[in-house]
């Protein structure tokens, strides 16, 4: 998030150029789904909206199974380097699991 | 987890409760199980289907693709990979960079783009590798597209080949590798960068596009420029395009080595969830129709129904485009419309008589070799490519 703040600082600086674009333009950030507004999503909520919204979650097809969500946490361990501690990961997966699987 | 790391993803959490800028504008039922998605207004955009906030994801309303060949701008649909993406580009310091297995590296401003180059056009169809990946049955993880990843548009720019050319090629040159400024939110993600070989990229229609039906680029289509792949799906089409490397070896990075890759067979399927003994990187479109001027399940006046719709495929071209009333059984010519080039979405229409009753209306269309659609769906685990035979059922009364 930090990081999107010192772009759109960057963008008010470009300003001044005063063209097309050069303002910065107003991008959502996404909101937490009721289906992950409870306590134990928190670890959900916390870990994987630091990198994308939470509906690329909810947006998932149910009845995948555990392991599906198992396996989209790992690959972003694995893949994207999403810096998440292995007791993290556990919790993550257990909770998409139990409410999406 | 270190410390600053979790602060920061704290910090992430408490921004995800501030309210949306965009505005939602209720919400729009995709045609499969959870396929409830907001309707929401981006920056220069339309009420469009969200799937995503961040980084933001739209879907072409489907009634769009009835309004005319070209698909608006302001409905065109919207998808990135990776949620730094720039909220600002000032076009007058925005450069474009050329370099690797060249003789002279370049650094080209937007004017000089615009001056010193050969400007063409061509009309393009741009397509979301998971376009329809909401309707894979089993279903599939990733993005939970209907119809709407996917819109054509002319687009105005430079031919990739004679950038190249300026730059100077040296001996030895395999694949070019294109890189936007959208960014990862952290560094060790890879960025967003796809290669060509060198034979695609030299072809002359791969361009270099800054404008689309007659505009700029609106920002989340690729403003100031974006890499156009006629004929290839739309991961080639690198967005806010900042960086070309021309390299002497193929291409190892991520999102081609690992990511968009199919099953490396010729129907690029396998048995419904099973897994490919071997992949390839996605490439071209394979052969879609569509029609837009009914919905699935609308209700009609018995008597000539004027039916229309949309074929497109990889470059090919559509040689003829086929209706079926009753579900399969019989087959008739629908009439072409204008031609906008191999490339494009080819209109169709057809006037079908319907009597009183429910009729399952099916449309396919042929590439000039007699390739065609498929009547079952195929199937394979990325969720792409999807193309079987399209049925919308009309209820005459």
């Amino acid at each position: 998030m930090m990081r999107t703040v010192t772009y759109i600082m960057a963008g008010a600086a470009a300003m001044l150029g005063a063209v097309a674009f050069a303002q910065p333009i107003d991008l959502p950030v996404g909101d937490v789904p009721v289906e992950l507004s409870d306590a134990e999503s928190e670890v959900v909520v916390n870990t994987c909206s630091a990198c994308h919204s939470l509906d690329y979650i909810t947006t998932q097809p149910r009845g995948k199974g555990a392991q599906f969500w198992r396996d989209s946490v790992n690959k972003m361990i694995t893949v994207y380097s999403a810096p998440i501690s292995p007791e993290d990961a556990d919790a993550i997966s257990a909770v998409l699991a139990k409410k999406f699987g | 987890m270190t410390l600053i790391q979790r602060r920061s993803f704290l910090a992430g959490a408490a921004a995800s409760l501030a309210p949306l800028p965009a505005a939602a504008q209720g919400t729009i039922e995709l045609p499969f199980a959870n396929g409830t998605r907001p309707l929401v207004q981006l920056p220069g955009k339309r009420p469009m289907i969200g799937l995503t906030a961040r980084p933001p994801q739209l879907e072409t309303p489907f009634e769009v693709f009835d309004e005319g060949v070209l698909t608006p701008n302001d409905a065109f649909f919207v998808r990135y990979h990776l949620s730094q993406l720039p909220t600002s580009i000032d076009p007058a310091s925005y450069r474009l960079s050329v370099q690797g297995h060249v003789e002279r590296m370049l650094s080209l401003s937007l004017e000089e783009l615009k001056r010193d180059f050969p400007v063409q056009e061509i009309v393009a169809v741009n397509q979301c590798s998971g376009n329809s990946r909401g309707f894979f049955e089993p279903r599939v993880g990733g993005g939970q597209l209907g119809h709407g990843a996917m819109g054509n548009a002319r687009w105005t720019g430079v031919p990739l080949r004679a950038v190249l050319d300026r730059a100077g090629l040296r001996a030895g040159a395999v694949q070019v590798a294109f890189k936007g400024l959208d960014k990862a939110p952290l560094k060790a993600i890879p960025d967003y960068e796809k290669a060509l070989d060198i034979d695609n990229a030299r072809d002359g229609e791969v361009m270099l596009a800054f404008a689309m039906n007659g505009e700029d680029l609106p920002f989340l289509n690729g403003y100031p420029l974006r890499l156009i792949v006629p004929g290839y799906y739309g991961t080639y089409w690198i967005k806010h395009l900042s960086e070309i490397t021309v390299l002497d070896a193929a291409f190892e990075g991520y999102w081609v080595k690992s990511a968009y890759r199919i099953p490396d067979n010729e129907c690029a399927c396998v048995a419904p969830g099973g897994k490919p003994d071997s992949t390839r990187s996605i490439g071209r479109f394979n052969i879609r129709s569509f029609i837009t001027s009914h919905a699935d399940g609308a209700k009609v006046k018995a008597g000539p129904i004027e039916l229309r719709g949309i074929a497109f495929n990889g470059g090919e071209g559509i040689a003829r485009v086929q209706v079926s009333p009753d579900g399969g059984a019989s087959w008739q010519e629908a009439r072409l419309g204008e031609d906008l080039g191999r490339y494009s979405f080819r209109q169709w229409s057809l006037a079908l008589p319907l009597a009183v009753g429910r009729h399952a209306v099916k449309v396919r269309a042929y590439s000039p070799d007699g390739t065609t659609q498929p009547l079952e769906p195929l199937w394979q685990p990325a969720g792409y490519m999807r193309n079987v035979v399209e049925t919308v059922t009309l209820e005459a009364a």
